[in-house]
């Protein structure tokens, strides 16, 4: 009789924690979910790029997300040397094709995928770029090649509207 | 603080203790001996504790989001109700929030008037308690003020200007107080600077209220004072922690309904206007938990008594330990103060209400009838009461109900131990 | 317990009184069935899309909704237009942009991610436009009056002669439940004034609901998910109410005192 009542309250007391943990989770969510992107800020995901006035070997940066997008017109030379690059030779192997569809344009993060430093035009050991921050070197393909960088620059999703804009996101 | 040596049962748990005694602490909280006759008018320090802790947390995250500036408080309000993942929840929480603080904390105020529990040895408890309810009117002022809408402005000037009243520096202190001309962006930034200091500055007061709470432990309704521990005791855990938490739900489900149904039915339509300096509203009237003191303000003719009175009504509670010279707490016992209390919650509903109302005709005439009769109580009729009232005898012992001796010796008893 | 209880609910009502007090001063409101209000209420979709539609058709010219954006068309809870007939609503807007490279700026179509655009460049421009009186922002109207949606409802109805003995000015109209009656807006709303798409007969009774419906959700873009976690949060709150309770029964067992 007694061991009955024990187990029934074991019960009603677990049941009212697990309940009540519940609530506390629930609660928990909003306070914390809050400082996920808001709706405003998750709108802003696209951006339009005119590049009709850009020359081949020069490159524009643009802000998408609050982040630097290189848009590179690449000269012949760049990418014969992007292409020639074997991928055994590579930290991160992929191929140029796949990086930059139209192989005339390149368009990337401009953010050096060790810790967030924006690399710099036209340096470094391969001709590409060069992150100051801690002496990463990318090729004309924004692939890194030496220095503490992981991995290649990203290429974010974007679209060629027409033959003048790009729409990046 | 403990009554009896605490010593943890793991090694672990002794060494740390040893250096820093927190587990003797967390013993002395879950042993703590309460009276176990407590009603549930007890339980709403409980309801208190959890309301500063929510408007700490909502505040918190809300700032996340809130831009102090003239030009960008009103749409960044509008953003965080619009865009900000649940931002419209954390605000209606925190607007609302403030409403069922001040409830809670005029019911605790009022539980303490009716037990007698701001008598000795329990003065400090009771003065620093006056001085969380000031600051707390004082961060719900500038945290209404911070949406930036009509009320927010006019509110803010209405209640800055106050401070000209003072003779000489007044103006001084008003301009002083504005950072300019007039309520502008920099009176803003330092009520929201303000706003979000506050809160702790309540948060460690309330350490200390309950620290002074924990040497002479409760009072109870029957106002004597108990053996502890004894067999009028429990611990408060279990005893009052699941109590406690019974009485915050039925507290939270009331809450909810105002947060999601009637959310803005405690606010005023005009704050959702954004301020414009040039217009007032029609009617300026404060957030409902400040009404009773803007009625007296109201009722007196002149501005610098105006304050004065404003200012008295609140203080004269910081007195009252002495003001009330019965030697007897619980208003159980006492049926003249009983009566008394009662023509009191009265008044002050009265005066609430009539805070509302234009001050003008038949209103400002029964504010000042309000307002005389408040005085008249703290500073009359408690202190005759005490000494000419005819109180009922009291038992020995909260658990024996029937009376242990003659209404004397129990009156003598109680005299006895509130002189120790 | 009951005692408390009873107290309480005294006190409550008590200090509910003044609140209703407020709205006793005034006229009283045309009535009208909203379809958001109560524990479940919901916007009625059709109400909304026929609102906008009356808005942007009629109020636009003048009332600016400047905390609304293109895409909340589109949303969950709203008019719930689809993201195509959203896009193609920004579009039909011209959108000052820029500066371009040049510096200038610019005009686009406008994008989902875009806020209404307003009528007037500023307040000033506005007033200067309307003979001295601010057309008020619309976004939050319902909520900065005191009526709320019954208010608005009856104003947009409320417009009759003049009784004898009040001589209006110029461009000054009588409105039996603006506050003092006088209102710069002339009557905005006639029998057939839009051609509802979805052909119901746009009457000023139909119409004057819808644009308040769709003003109530410009006001309150979150209502029905409030209303929906309100629910399930109520409801959650009284069954943990009901489970400690009997826990603390069980507790205060072990004492003889009762709770």
């Amino acid at each position: 009789m007694s061991e009955k009542k024990t187990n029934r309250r074991d019960f009603l007391f677990t049941a009212t924690y697990a309940v009540g943990a519940v609530g506390v989770g629930a609660t928990v969510w909003p306070m914390i979910d809050q400082m996920n992107p808001d709706a405003s800020v998750k709108a802003l995901a696209s951006t339009e790029v005119d590049v009709s006035s850009l020359t081949p070997g020069r490159t524009i940066t643009v802000l998408w997300r609050g982040k630097p997008v290189f848009i590179r017109r690449r000269t012949e030379d760049e990418i014969a040397d992007a292409r020639s690059v074997k991928l055994d030779d590579l930290k991160d192997p992929e191929k140029d094709e796949d990086r930059a569809k139209n192989p005339e344009w390149l368009v990337m993060l401009g953010v050096c995928t060790h810790l967030g430093c924006v690399p710099l035009n036209d340096k470094g050991d391969y001709n590409g770029w060069f992150c100051p921050c801690h002496g990463s070197h990318y090729d004309t393909s924004g692939r890194i090649r030496k220095g503490p960088a992981p991995t290649n620059m990203e290429v974010p999703k974007y679209e060629f509207v027409n033959a003048n804009t790009i729409k990046i996101g | 603080m403990s009554d009896h040596e605490y010593t943890p049962k793991s090694k672990a748990g002794k060494w740390f203790n040893d250096r820093l005694p927190l587990l003797t602490l967390a013993n002395h909280l879950t042993d703590y001996p309460t009276p176990k006759n407590l009603n549930y008018w007890w339980t709403f320090g409980g309801i208190l504790t959890f309301c500063l802790i929510t408007q700490i947390v909502t505040g918190l995250t809300l700032a996340m989001h809130y831009i102090a500036h003239a030009d960008m408080a009103f749409e960044s309000v509008e953003h965080i109700m619009r865009d900000v993942n649940y931002g419209w929840l954390i605000r209606y929480i925190h607007a609302n929030g403030a409403s069922m603080f001040f409830l809670a904390v005029y019911i605790h105020i009022f539980r303490s008037l009716f037990y007698g529990s701001y008598k000795a040895p329990r003065e400090i408890i009771w003065i620093i308690g006056i001085i969380i309810y000031l600051l707390m009117m004082a961060a719900a002022f500038m945290g209404y003020v911070l949406p930036w809408g009509q009320m927010s402005f006019w509110g803010a000037t209405v209640i800055t200007n106050l401070f000209s009243a003072i003779p000489l520096v007044g103006e001084g202190i008003v301009t002083w107080l504005w950072g300019g001309y007039s309520v502008d962006n920099p009176t803003l930034t330092r009520f929201f600077t303000l706003h979000y200091l506050i809160p702790f500055l309540i948060l460690g007061l309330v350490v200390l209220h309950i620290w002074a709470l924990h040497v002479p432990g409760n009072n109870n309704p029957v106002g004597i004072d108990v053996k502890k521990p004894s067999k009028d005791t429990v611990p408060f855990h279990p005893y009052i922690v699941i109590k406690d938490t019974f009485a915050l739900l039925m507290f939270m489900i009331v809450f909810a309904f105002f947060v999601f149904y009637t959310p803005n039915i405690l606010g005023h339509a005009d704050n959702y206007i954004e301020a414009d300096p040039l217009v007032t509203p029609a009617h300026i009237v404060p957030e409902w938990y400040l009404l009773p003191f803007y009625a007296i303000l109201r009722s007196v003719p002149d501005k610098l008594l105006g304050v004065i009175a404003m200012l008295s009504a609140i203080l004269i509670l910081a007195a009252l330990p002495w003001l009330d010279t019965s030697k007897i707490r619980s208003a159980v016992f006492r049926p003249l103060y009983k009566q008394f209390y009662w023509i009191l919650v009265a008044d002050v509903l009265i005066l609430g209400y009539v805070g509302a109302m234009p001050a003008e005709g038949l209103y400002l005439l029964v504010a000042r009838v309000a307002t005389a009769y408040y005085f008249l109580h703290f500073l009359v009729i408690l202190p005759v009461l005490g000494l000419k009232e005819k109180t009922l005898p009291i038992p020995l012992s909260i658990t024996e109900p029937i009376l242990g001796g003659t209404a004397n010796l129990a009156t003598a008893r109680n005299k006895e131990s509130s002189i120790k | 317990m009951k005692n408390f209880l009873r107290i309480l609910s005294l006190i409550i009502v008590f200090l509910a009184a003044p609140l209703s007090s407020y709205a006793a001063e005034k006229v009283e409101y045309l009535k009208t069935d909203w379809s958001f209000k109560g524990l479940f209420g919901k916007f009625d979709r059709g109400a909304l899309q026929r609102g906008y539609q009356v808005y942007t058709e009629v109020c636009a010219s003048c009332h600016s909704m400047k905390y609304l954006s293109y895409r909340n068309l589109a949303e969950k809870g709203g008019p719930e237009f689809t993201e195509q007939q959203a896009k193609a609503i920004a579009a039909s807007f011209d959108v000052t942009d820029g500066p371009n490279s040049d510096g200038e700026m610019f005009t686009r179509p406008g994008k989902l991610s875009d806020k209404f655009v307003m009528p007037y460049e500023n307040v000033k421009a506005a007033q200067a436009a309307n003979g001295g009186a601010y057309p008020p922002d619309m976004s939050v109207l319902v909520k900065a009056r005191g009526g709320g949606v019954d208010y608005i409802y009856s104003l947009l109805q409320g417009y009759e002669d003049p009784p004898a003995g009040i001589i209006l000015d110029e461009g000054v109209h009588y409105n039996k439940y603006m506050y003092g009656n006088k209102i710069k807006m002339s009557n905005p709303l006639s029998d057939g004034l839009v051609e509802y798409s979805d052909g119901t007969n746009a009457t000023v009774e139909q119409m004057s609901k819808d644009v308040t419906t769709f003003l109530m959700w410009t006001a309150e873009p979150h209502l029905e998910t409030r209303h929906q976690i309100g629910f399930k949060a109520i409801l959650y709150l009284i069954i943990l109410t009901i489970l400690v309770y009997f826990s603390m029964k069980r507790i205060w067992s072990r004492v003889e005192t009762k709770v």
